[in-house]
């Protein structure tokens, strides 16, 4: 018993530290002050920011260009920061947020693109070719809160799985109206020449830097919209964090740990959980807006339940309810599969693989590190840090006594 | 009690199978005897022009060989290829990439001093995956030409950057009318548009087959969506209004369109979509005893739609802006790549070959091969070459085919 | 190219079509057609139901091991029985026709229950011995589903030359479809009656195992409390792999009859959205509830096929996801309601 216990017990262990370099790094980052926090974000997210300028060797992607996959990236991180709001805060499985990037995305189109009924650009103003895209990112996430709403005024009265089928059916429904309503989003076809920030125009840039004329160099177009996906990222993370230590965010973890308690206790658990939908989808819609300007071509095709669910894999992967780990859950799963994009071994190309390897790290992550890369550890008290040091310094002496 | 309920079950089903067992035994026949080997193959009919009539079809042309003189000298040059490589439409974009890859192979063996590298970038028919990639195709020096990207979406959205770089991009497959509307300078499409070749199927439907009734089917994608609609709009009232049915791609089950296309009881029935679906569809048409003509475009033209289809493909009829692949093409590509040359392969092949004659005669820059193209006239191994302003093909001509 | 479309209830009245006549005249053709998928739903719906009412997983895996049954009985005619792929139809004679058939079905019960009962070892077993919160699961279900289809996908070809790969396998046709009788105006065919009545018989063999054998009312104390069942002398891993086992050998049968109806669909991906209508269909008649699945399965197949012909053909997947909310936000447990894990006299 004692060997083959002893020897499934050093396996653990290793596999616990190769896998928990989270464990770790948290660690030190709950024992950092707030102004050291601070710090250290600022740096990092300078040096994230500097990285597609200065790609290393190793991390550089041959077949795709590293610009377009960080901005990807930055799309796919402000997704997993409000898919992390919706379940790894409030707990509510959703299986089709897809359909909020969708809504946000097909809003801009509407509004900016020749080809749609709806199509609200002019010469001057708001919708003028040089602030229209501006313009349409807080109606993209006005419209995607208000579909938030809607979706989840009737649904939210589900629990578990049941709120997670409902919510996978109305993803796929919302594609299927884009695919079939063809005269209003025409259809399969798109809508195209959606409108983009013209910023930064300069002779050899008549379009600005983030037209897709900018291709050249690391400081593509690719690059420009990463930047802007940071900006706004570090907005989000701002404001999810603020609701994280409000009453609202302290809600939302009774809720999720165990919602008929957290009802007994008063917390009006439905408005709550509506709020954490509505703050969810809102966010999802604002990555929606920043794909239709990066792309500028909305078609129903890519808001499948593929995507969802790699949305899900990403917040999961990250460690649900640290909207800092999800990040990184995001990175992992934008980067890895563009990684081996026309990589060789041995004369089968790894590209056609990458779902094939992604799909066996899953399956391995979730054996043995299921909480994720970076679990969420829960700050219930709001000057916590300084009560546990308080604690942490008060010594026996004065027990004793 | 319940034992025996399951006990006798069981038992009734091993009897069942036992008798059967029996009774298959004594009635042993080899499967090969009844199984009809398809001996049905894709064979061209006639070419026809925008008003659905004949055409003589100019005999005895060789298409271009990129072979060449065997003497070209260039330095270390690439041309990409950007297409659906992965993906549920992977099939498509391989085959125009091993059309490509013949091209530059041959090339490559005949000419020592001139060795040009293809290198292709999956997109997995994503858009976004395609503003990805194009930047990495442009930032390379060493590539002057691409053939793709392959779907009309992807094109949508990259066909800015590759203008704005002066690049030559070249699509073997993308078939949206406003493509070419797009003020892009170096766009090429390989193929006749939808504004094409749907005017030219609908009138030889009119014409040739006297149809007066036609049920029209898209399967909902920009390329079937598409092509349905311009076929519509030449056949008009032809086109029974009622029996206007969208399926969805993917899609393997057609009961309803069945059971609404007999009821309406056309003339012909025209399919506008890819061969996944195409073969299933018609299939169920004929065993549900629906003898309609079935006619359908290019995206349908591939050896798998007959593999798949069997007997139910006969006769059926498919326009295609592409030539009939010649025989020596065929081969090489059926020896090179162990299958033979599917949905777009020649187009691959044919611009692969314009782009190896480029670099032979000199136009070793982007701006030199974008020159090359437009001033190009020649013919390929699917139809003659030479482009407009704007990148559509001067040659308008679609060839019929049928199966039999 | 802009559409007066401004007043939007117009523009959706033209998009969706409402041809009524086209639905009171095929409706017998369309409520037989809407049976047979309606049994393939059924059988595939069982094995999600099984498996939620035992462990409360939603095993989103199930579909691949539909594609899997589906390689495997054509493996079965293919290189077992020695049927020559062609697109064209073999004409054996019924009796010899469905004894090949029955082989077919039993050897893609084998694949299917082998590859559910693998997965539940090598996926799920392990996330349950650690405690694993649901979540969990659906993502290593997801992981499984990727892993599995890219194999199929990309490495079967290298094994076997000419199975997997982006089309689809040429198909093997046993049978040609024959009107055997008319119900009304409609047409029955063989091929329709052998899915019905393969179909009706595998669901009254498996109600019989669930209700009246020892291992189906393991299953049910399981699905009921898993905790005092295993107090009570009931093996908990071996009730969850008879549950998978079945569920898998169910979607086999579903898959061979699937390739009866659709000879063309032999994919990689052929499984997916399969998967989810009869995921959809295990929710309408109630989770958890074996003879739900059943009703949801036919009712699904069936309202699809109706809802294709008043809308238009492609809206058939919203009926199918509209039909799915509304049960879900008027009854959420089902039409039938639980009940796998409540006792049944």
């Amino acid at each position: 018993m004692s060997h083959r216990d002893a020897g499934n017990r050093m396996r653990m262990r290793l596999a616990g530290v190769l896998l928990a370099p989270g464990d770790g790094l948290r660690g030190w980052w709950s024992e950092r002050s707030r102004v050291q926090k601070w710090g250290f974000g600022v740096l990092a997210f300078g040096a994230l920011a500097l990285w597609p300028l200065f790609p290393p060797p190793f991390f550089d992607t041959p077949g795709i260009s590293f610009g377009g996959t960080m901005a990807q990236f930055a799309m796919v991180a402000i997704i997993a920061i409000g898919l992390n709001v919706v379940v790894g805060q409030a707990g509510l499985l959703d299986l089709g947020y897809v359909g909020f990037y969708a809504v946000g995305a097909y809003t801009v189109a509407l509004l900016t693109s020749p080809d749609s009924p709806w199509n609200r650009m002019g010469l001057t103003g708001a919708f003028s070719e040089k602030w229209a895209w501006l313009t349409c990112v807080p109606l993209a996430m006005a419209f995607t809160a208000l579909a938030g709403l809607v979706l989840g005024t009737p649904t939210l009265r589900l629990r578990g799985d049941y709120l997670a089928i409902v919510t996978l059916g109305f993803g796929e429904i919302i594609r299927l109206m884009a695919d079939n309503l063809s005269d209003i989003t025409n259809g399969s076809r798109g809508l195209n020449q959606v409108a983009y920030p013209h910023i930064g125009q300069t002779e050899k840039l008549p379009d600005g830097v983030f037209s897709s004329g900018n291709s050249g160099g690391h400081a593509n177009y690719g690059t420009w919209w990463f930047w802007l996906g940071l900006i706004l990222m570090v907005g989000i993370l701002l404001l999810v964090g603020n609701l994280e230590r409000s009453r609202v965010g302290r809600a939302w973890v009774s809720i999720r740990e165990d919602e008929d308690a957290a009802e007994v206790m008063g917390v009006n658990t439905f408005r709550f959980k509506l709020w954490a939908f509505v703050i969810g989808a809102s966010i999802g819609g604002l990555s929606g807006a920043l794909y239709a300007g990066q792309v500028q071509y909305v078609a129903p095709p890519t808001f499948n339940i593929i995507n969802s669910m790699l949305f899900l894999c990403a917040v999961v992967l990250g460690g649900q309810g640290n909207k800092l780990g999800v990040i990184f859950g995001a990175f992992i799963v934008v980067y890895l599969p563009n990684r081996l994009l026309g990589v060789h071994v041995m004369g089968v190309n790894l590209g056609d693989l990458k779902y094939l390897f992604f799909g066996l790290a899953l399956v391995v992550l979730m054996i043995f590190r299921p909480q994720g890369l970076f679990p969420v550890r829960q700050q219930l008290l709001t000057y916590g840090k300084s009560a546990r040091d308080l604690l942490r310094h008060a010594d026996d002496s004065k027990a004793a006594a | 009690m319940h034992g025996r309920a399951t006990r006798s079950a069981i038992a009734a089903s091993s009897a069942v199978l036992v008798v059967l067992g029996i009774a298959g035994c004594s009635q042993q026949s080899a499967p090969g005897e009844n199984s009809a080997q398809s001996d049905l193959k894709i064979v061209e009919q006639v070419q026809i022009d925008q008003n659905g009539e004949p055409v003589k079809a100019e005999g005895g042309l060789t298409p271009a060989d990129p072979a060449g003189d065997g003497k070209a000298n260039c330095p270390p040059l690439s041309i990409a290829m950007a297409g659906a490589l992965t993906g549920p439409d992977a099939a498509l974009g391989i085959n125009i990439k091993n059309g490509v890859q013949l091209a530059v192979d041959k090339h490559n063996a005949a000419n020592p001093g001139c060795q040009v590298q293809l290198k292709t970038f999956d997109t997995e028919g994503d858009p976004q995956k395609a503003t990805q990639i194009a930047p990495q195709i442009v930032d390379d020096a060493f590539t002057i030409g691409l053939v793709g990207p392959a779907f009309s979406g992807e094109t949508k959205a990259t066909g800015g950057v590759f203008d704005q770089a002066g690049l030559v991009a070249a699509t073997a497959s993308a078939t949206n009318v406003t493509l070419s509307e797009q003020g892009w300078k170096t766009f090429f499409r390989g193929l006749a548009n939808d504004g094409v070749q749907g005017p030219s199927v609908a009138n030889y439907m009119k014409n040739s087959l006297d149809a007066k009734k036609v049920c029209v089917v898209d399967d909902s994608t920009d390329y079937g969506l598409g092509l349905a609609q311009a076929v519509r709009e030449t056949l008009g009232p032809i086109a029974d209004p009622a029996c206007n049915i969208s399926v969805k791609k993917g899609d393997k089950d057609f009961s309803a369109a069945v059971t609404q296309v007999k009821g309406h009881s056309p003339d012909a029935v025209f399919y506008s979509g890819y061969y996944a679906e195409a073969a299933p569809f018609v299939q169920q048409l004929r065993d549900g005893g629906v003898t309609a003509t079935f006619v359908t475009g290019d995206g349908v033209k591939d050896p798998e739609f007959v593999k798949q289809a069997g007997a139910s493909s006969k006769d059926a009829l498919l326009s295609c802006p592409c030539g009939p692949a010649t025989k020596e093409f065929a081969d090489e590509y059926t020896q090179k790549f162990g299958e033979e040359p599917g949905t777009y392969s020649t187009e691959g092949y044919d611009l692969g070959t314009i782009m190896m004659k480029g670099i032979d005669s000199g136009a070793i820059t982007r701006p030199a091969l974008l020159d090359f193209f437009r001033n190009y006239q020649g013919q390929g191994v699917a139809r003659k070459y030479q482009w407009t302003d704007t990148g559509e093909l001067t040659t308008t001509l679609i060839w019929m085919y049928k199966v039999q | 190219m802009v559409h007066d479309c401004l007043g939007s209830t117009a523009c959706l009245a033209a998009n969706i079509g409402f041809d009524l006549d086209g639905f009171r005249n095929g409706f017998w053709q369309l409520t037989i057609d809407g049976l047979a998928w309606g049994s393939i739903y059924a059988l595939v719906a069982v094995g999600y139901t099984l498996v939620f009412g035992v462990l409360r997983l939603i095993n989103f895996a199930h579909s691949e091991i539909f594609m899997l049954g589906m390689f495997g009985a054509y493996f079965c005619l293919d290189m077992i029985l020695g049927f020559v792929p062609s697109g064209n139809a073999y004409d054996k004679g019924v009796l010899l026709t469905v004894f090949y058939l029955g082989i077919a079905m039993v050897f893609a019960m084998l694949v299917s229950g082998s590859a559910a009962v693998g997965l539940e070892a090598v996926a799920y077993r392990p996330l349950r011995k650690r405690g694993a919160k649901p979540l969990t699961f659906l993502i290593t279900a997801i992981g499984v589903s990727f892993v599995l289809q890219e194999f199929v996908h990309f490495i079967l070809p290298q094994i076997i030359k000419g199975y997997g790969g982006s089309n689809a396998q040429q198909p093997i046709m046993l049978v040609r479809p024959k009107t055997q009788f008319h119900v009304f105006d409609a047409t029955v065919s063989n091929i329709t009656l052998v899915i019905v009545a393969a179909a009706l018989l595998l669901a009254v063999l498996t109600d019989v195992a669930i209700n009246r054998t020892k291992f189906g009312r393991g299953i049910r104390a399981v699905a009921q409390d898993p905790i005092t069942a295993t107090l009570m002398g009931v093996s908990r891993e071996r009730i969850i792999m008879v549950t998978f086992l079945i569920g898998g050998m169910l979607a086999g049968a579903a898959a061979l009859l699937y390739t009866l109806r659709v000879p063309q669909g032999i994919i990689y991906s052929g499984g997916f959205l399969l998967g989810i209508k009869a995921f959809t269909a295990a929710v309408l008649g109630g989770i958890g509830n074996l003879r739900g699945a059943l009703l949801g399965g036919l009712l699904l197949g069936i309202m699809e096929n109706y809802g294709q012909v008043v809308f238009g053909t492609q809206w058939r997947d919203v009926v199918a996801f509209v039909l799915l909310v509304l049960v879900l936000l008027i009854r959420p447990t089902g039409i039938l309601g639980e009940s796998l894990g409540k006792a049944r006299v």
